[in-house]
């Protein structure tokens, strides 16, 4: 696949992160990290055009983006709402927090992401912010010592905002 | 050349001009809690009382020296994130907790202009209600013995001036020029320096084995993947001293002949990455890093790489593949990295924690170290005290502590269900994590070092220390922990991969009442079997949590697999059926309906149902006419 032809398919971007990494193997992860920053995930033809790139073979590279749980393979929700379930915001009651997120957006720890797309709702092991457990962060803002009102609150208060704003 | 004194000197002078300081904590929980609004909310505060304040301190040339009334910093994670946003007034030794942007004007009028304090805000004892003027007096700070964290919140980690001020970077300086490697790696066996990640080996023995490789090429690495649920020192050194760790790695490759060095800090901690990467770029400028150190013929580069998620990138072969763009699976040891680590190359892989002791060793001397903590883990240790305790925090004490002296002075006490204070409340500490395993009662006045713990099935781990009170199920903390290794498990070893996944089940079987007595010695047979035959530390250490409440809470593991009853009633499926007496009328018609007789009870006085009976046939519920029943 030349450059003119990858440019011409918009893949601009991605050729930019694989220079700015001297398209090196050693630097997959990084490429990663940068094409999931750019896209909001990874999408099935940019990992075959990086592997095509880096000259490995696209299962090599779908080895590594599946093994990290950062990587997703699925596009997520416009907003991203991760709970902590580490230990610290389990035994303070982050359970209920879950369960209560999870039955208002229908979701389960099978389906993540709501069908119109506007919410994704994942737990993560820890944040390292166990002082004020449990955690909530909804679209990068931590919330601290959350309950499941406050959490409920807060999903509708953008679920109204978007209303707002369609 | 850097020139270290002339540098420190300079600060010290711009600093005094400074007649008070105030520091706003800009650690991730503090923010979390609005603290850099409250930064901004105090700088105009100050300007508007027309006093003249700075928020970055320009020290290095004399003739810009000036006097300030007020320098603001906003510094690393101070520890006490519980009454977080912390803001400490300098001189007056004043912290003022749970700050609110509002309070910003009353701070200034009060503390700064004055020097009067603010009672509201000041910490109270939660259970006497008196209030501490600041650390000096605060039992939470009074009974640690704050070393590698000692500047942690203290100074501006941004500020790299700060830091040498402080004594750092001099060891580093006299590691490259008064020291051979070799001087160095005894100098640190000596210590009995131990790796505060886990493992407990002695640092200057891992040097010595990779000095002694004979090889062009070597790396130091630093091991930030924290990915223990509960710990949070890495993230904090990281955010609050990053210079402590560079210097650390250098002194680690002095001592082994590095002249490269990698970072892998886990990408959940976006401050401690930006800050590590800032604090490098400083190092370079300054010509403390680069290709001459300290104007010597010897080079040294650090680069950063962000971890994408793996808890089993703690592990160091599972590290070394990461970094290396590989899936992050470990490998059989040996080759040790020391002979054959990162790009085939010998490498030394520390914590966060170690490395920040590193350069204090040098600093204290060997001996003044060793006068710290117990005679075979020397020093201090960093936990992170959270749960179930009135004081949430990072705190740093001596090996050899005692739990009591951690939980109930430090942390300040247990919270009852009601969220009281109330020490009978408690019931064990889980320490290290989804590694570790769970003390009780009788461990209490049990010193904490590596060995103790080791001797009684749990392990210093990382330093999470998770509290429990009486209303938390030991079995139901079990499956969490395994849920959580087994999720994690990397699947390379079978042990790990499918004894987890059995061990899981089990446990799960338990907490859903379909398992029986045979159960639980099927689990400790899993345990034992998957403690020995896994590959790496991950697999090796995850029975750790289900073996330990094994041991000192069986009574409650039969409990849910003989009387199929959770006695915190945690476990839904095993919480007893009960009768309201407020509700029961006496009828005596559940009693009749009960197939096991499990109710008892005198015509027109409330029933009992005896749970260790019941089996939860759901008969009475159905007969009650009086909803009395649930």
């Amino acid at each position: 696949m030349s450059a003119e032809y990858a440019a011409a398919h918009s893949f601009n971007k991605v050729i930019d992160i694989l220079d700015r990494f001297d398209r090196s193997e050693a630097k997959i992860i990084p490429i990663l990290q940068a094409v999931q920053e750019e896209y909001r995930y990874l999408p099935q033809e940019v990992l075959t055009f990086i592997a095509t790139s880096l000259r490995i073979s696209p299962a090599r590279l779908f080895g590594v983006a599946t093994f990290y749980s950062h990587f997703s393979l699925e596009p997520k929700g416009k907003h991203i709402i991760k709970m902590c379930d580490g230990t610290a915001c389990h035994v303070r009651g982050s359970s209920a927090v879950i369960d209560a997120i999870r039955n208002k957006l229908n979701l389960s720890d099978k389906k993540i992401t709501t069908d119109d797309m506007m919410f994704t709702f994942e737990t993560v092991s820890c944040l390292g912010a166990c002082g004020l457990a449990p955690v909530l962060v909804v679209d990068d803002e931590v919330h601290g010592q959350i309950t499941a009102e406050q959490a409920l609150e807060l999903i509708s208060n953008i679920e109204e905002k978007e209303k707002e704003n369609a | 050349m850097p020139k270290l004194e002339e540098l420190r000197d300079a600060y010290n002078e711009a600093r005094a001009l400074c007649d008070k300081r105030i520091i706003v904590c800009a650690g991730t929980g503090c923010i979390a809690n609005g603290s850099m609004k409250v930064f901004e909310a105090l700088k105009n505060a100050i300007a508007l009382s027309g006093l003249e304040v700075t928020v970055s301190l320009k020290s290095h040339d004399p003739k810009e020296h000036k006097h300030h009334d007020v320098y603001m910093i906003g510094s690393g994670c101070q520890g006490f994130c519980q009454v977080g946003p912390l803001v400490t007034i300098e001189p007056a030794g004043i912290m003022y907790g749970h700050v609110k942007p509002t309070d910003a004007e009353e701070i200034v009028a009060q503390s700064i202009v004055k020097d009067e304090v603010i009672e509201r805000l000041l910490y109270h004892d939660p259970v006497s209600g008196t209030a501490y003027k600041g650390p000096g007096e605060i039992p939470f700070y009074v009974r640690q013995q704050r070393t590698g964290l000692k500047d942690c919140g203290r100074i501006d980690p941004s500020n790299i001036s700060e830091y040498i001020a402080h004594g750092g970077y001099f060891s580093a300086r006299d590691a490259f020029m008064k020291y051979d490697a070799e001087a160095l790696c005894n100098l640190y066996k000596e210590s009995g320096l131990r790796g505060r990640g886990g493992g407990g080996f002695l640092t200057g023995l891992k040097w010595d084995f990779a000095r002694k490789e004979n090889n062009e090429k070597k790396y130091v690495v630093c091991n930030g993947d924290e990915g223990d649920p509960g710990a949070f020192m890495d993230r904090s050194i990281l955010e609050g001293n990053p210079h402590s760790v560079i210097e650390g790695m250098m002194i680690a490759a002095k001592a082994i002949g590095a002249n490269e060095g990698y970072v892998y800090v886990r990408m959940e901690y976006p401050l401690a990455c930006s800050r590590i990467r800032e604090a490098i770029a400083t190092a370079e400028e300054y010509g403390i890093l680069g290709d001459h150190v300290f104007g010597s013929k010897e080079s040294f580069h650090i680069n950063v790489m962000e971890g994408a998620g793996a808890f089993v990138c703690g592990e160091e072969t599972a590290l070394i593949a990461s970094i290396e763009g590989k899936r992050g699976m470990p490998s059989p040891k040996p080759p040790f990295p020391a002979q054959k680590g990162l790009f085939g190359k010998p490498t030394v892989i520390n914590n966060v924690e170690t490395l920040a002791l590193v350069p204090i060793v040098m600093q204290k001397g060997v001996e003044d170290f060793r006068k710290v903590g117990s005679a075979k883990s020397p020093g201090t240790k960093t936990f992170a005290l959270t749960g179930h305790v009135a004081n949430t925090g990072l705190i740093e004490v001596p090996f050899g502590t005692t739990i009591r002296e951690i939980v109930f002075e430090i942390g300040g006490g247990v919270f009852d269900k009601d969220g009281k204070i109330n020490n009978d409340a408690f019931k064990a500490v889980q320490i290290g994590g989804p590694s570790g395993g769970c003390l009780t009662r009788e461990h209490l006045d049990l010193p904490l070092d590596f060995d103790s713990l080791g001797s009684i099935g749990a392990m210093v781990g990382s330093g999470g220390m998770v509290v429990m009170n009486d209303s938390t199920c030991m079995v139901e903390t079990a499956r969490y922990f395994m849920t959580f290794t087994q999720h994690e498990s990397c699947g390379k070893c079978v042990p790990c991969r499918e004894g987890t996944r059995q061990m899981l089940e089990i446990l799960e079987d338990i907490t859903k009442g379909e398992a029986d007595e045979e159960s639980l010695e099927l689990l400790q047979e899993a345990g034992e079997a998957v403690k020995i035959t896994s590959l790496c530390g991950l697999g090796k250490s995850a029975p750790n949590p289900v073996l330990s409440t094994l041991r000192y809470f069986r009574d409650e593991y039969e409990a849910h697999v003989k009387a199929k009853y959770c006695p915190t009633k945690t476990c839904k499926a095993l919480s007893p059926i009960s009768i309201d007496p407020t509700l029961c009328r006496g009828c005596t018609l559940c009693k009749r309906v009960c197939p096991v007789g499990a109710i008892s009870g005198e015509v027109k006085k409330p029933h009992v149902i005896d749970p260790m009976v019941c089996i939860k046939c759901g008969a009475c519920i159905a007969t009650c006419k009086f909803k009395a029943i649930s």
